[in-house]
């Protein structure tokens, strides 16, 4: 099965200018809030996962004419649709999330982090070279740092796996590193005078020793 | 979208729902009928992230950074924690890293595949920072982002880009603003801006 995100823009010639907006500017539309609140008040419930809600989005073939916010209708639309959300008769969710548990809920948050299900491959310093190969399914390596060399920089114990997750394969536990790179690896030359280190946070099997 | 919708729920949208709004509407009320969502509780989160959870946060952090020399060390360390003990914690802040502007190098963040942003300290993310012209340019072309926002930086500094893309979430520490060592720690978190702590400007300087 082919799969296209059409939400890896790294590095693409897009044009347009950057629109900035005052600090308490956050939502353009009376409907925008309620959106935001029920993506985050589905949560919960257990319909999908962060992974999934992604892959959602970005698979929408639509997805670069949406505003944000239409992104995230769109894809609680359709995942609702495909879940049998709004059937004749829905499966149970998981928890619901009430009024007066909703602020303690977001202030515990929901941490991806999990046991390490082996020691961690890699260590601080080592040279490392991202996957080359761009998988059929979600994935949270982008196009422009496939099959670059780089060096780990941070640790951050395991992650639920995106790849996995998101096709509902299960949480699957792996190694979380900060990859940095000097902007010439990734851009070549042209670039060079700009003097810069992008980093990614990049999991495990996205990874090979360099 | 149409040139209609858009004229519609960009200015007039008190006097008559667009199509998105009844959209919106139409899902809320079945998501609600079928036991999913309270609507109670959708009006809770609304007012968390309009009025309590919001870069006025992030602000009170970097000032305590800039006040407090063991808290900065804790930050830079530990950010999660640090954090999590001036009360900010939670979604999309459960895993924070905290990285300083020092005269040699700038940090700048953006999420090139979604919109990850440290919600718990920044609170929701500025459309600019979720749009396509953001995220495709910081990355390749970072000088010519800030220069957008009207930052110029030294050739000399070293641009340092970080792309969230899993979980971790990043705040930028800043540099402390020059002529500011007579103020205290309030008068400090009002000279943050946003934008300073996503790398994309600089703190207010002192008046």
């Amino acid at each position: 099965m082919t799969y296209r995100s059409h939400a890896d823009l790294g590095g693409l010639d897009v044009p347009g200018a950057i629109v900035q907006e005052p600090e308490g500017e956050i939502f353009h539309a009376p409907w925008e809030p309620r959106v935001m609140a029920m993506v985050v008040a589905m949560g919960p419930t257990g319909m999908s996962s962060i992974d999934l809600n992604r892959a959602t989005r970005e698979t929408l073939p639509n997805y670069r004419s949406l505003s944000y916010y239409e992104i995230w209708l769109a894809a609680l639309e359709k995942l609702a649709a495909q879940k049998g959300v709004l059937g004749e008769s829905p499966p149970a969710p998981k928890q619901v999330l009430r009024a007066e548990s909703a602020m303690a809920a977001i202030k515990r948050g929901f941490p991806a982090s999990r046991s390490a299900p082996a020691p961690a491959r890699f260590l601080v310093g080592d040279r490392v070279r991202t996957s080359a190969v761009q998988p059929p399914h979600h994935t949270r390596l982008p196009g422009y740092a496939r099959g670059k060399v780089g060096v780990i920089e941070r640790v951050h114990g395991a992650h639920v796996f995106p790849d996995s997750n998101a096709q509902e394969l299960g949480e699957a536990p792996q190694w979380l590193y900060t990859v940095a790179f000097d902007a010439r690896e990734i851009w070549g030359d042209s670039v060079a005078l700009q003097r810069s280190i992008i980093s990614v946070d990049a999991f495990e099997p996205y990874l090979e020793p360099a | 979208m149409s040139e209609h919708e858009h004229h519609d729920h960009e200015e007039h949208a008190q006097r008559a729902p667009s199509a998105l709004e009844l959209r919106v509407r139409a899902l809320e009320a079945l998501l609600t009928e079928k036991g999913y969502i309270d609507p109670a509780a959708l009006d809770v989160l609304i007012d968390a992230y309009q009025t309590k959870i919001g870069p006025r946060n992030g602000a009170q952090v970097v000032a305590r950074a800039w006040c407090d020399p063991e808290f900065r060390r804790w930050l830079l360390k530990d950010a999660t924690s640090a954090i999590a003990s001036l009360g900010f914690t939670g979604r999309q802040g459960e895993h924070m890293v905290a990285v300083e502007n020092t005269p040699e190098v700038h940090n700048m963040v953006v999420c090139t595949l979604c919109s990850c942003y440290p919600w718990s300290v920044l609170g929701l993310p500025p459309t600019w920072y979720k749009s396509a012209p953001y995220r495709a340019r910081a990355v390749k072309d970072p000088r010519g982002v800030l220069k957008e926002f009207g930052v110029e930086l030294a050739e000399s500094i070293q641009i340092r880009i970080w792309d969230s893309t899993a979980e971790v979430r990043y705040l930028v520490l800043p540099q402390r603003p020059a002529g500011s060592a007579h103020l205290g720690e309030r008068e400090l978190a009002n000279l943050v801006t946003r934008d300073s702590m996503i790398g994309t400007g600089l703190p207010n300087a002192v008046t």
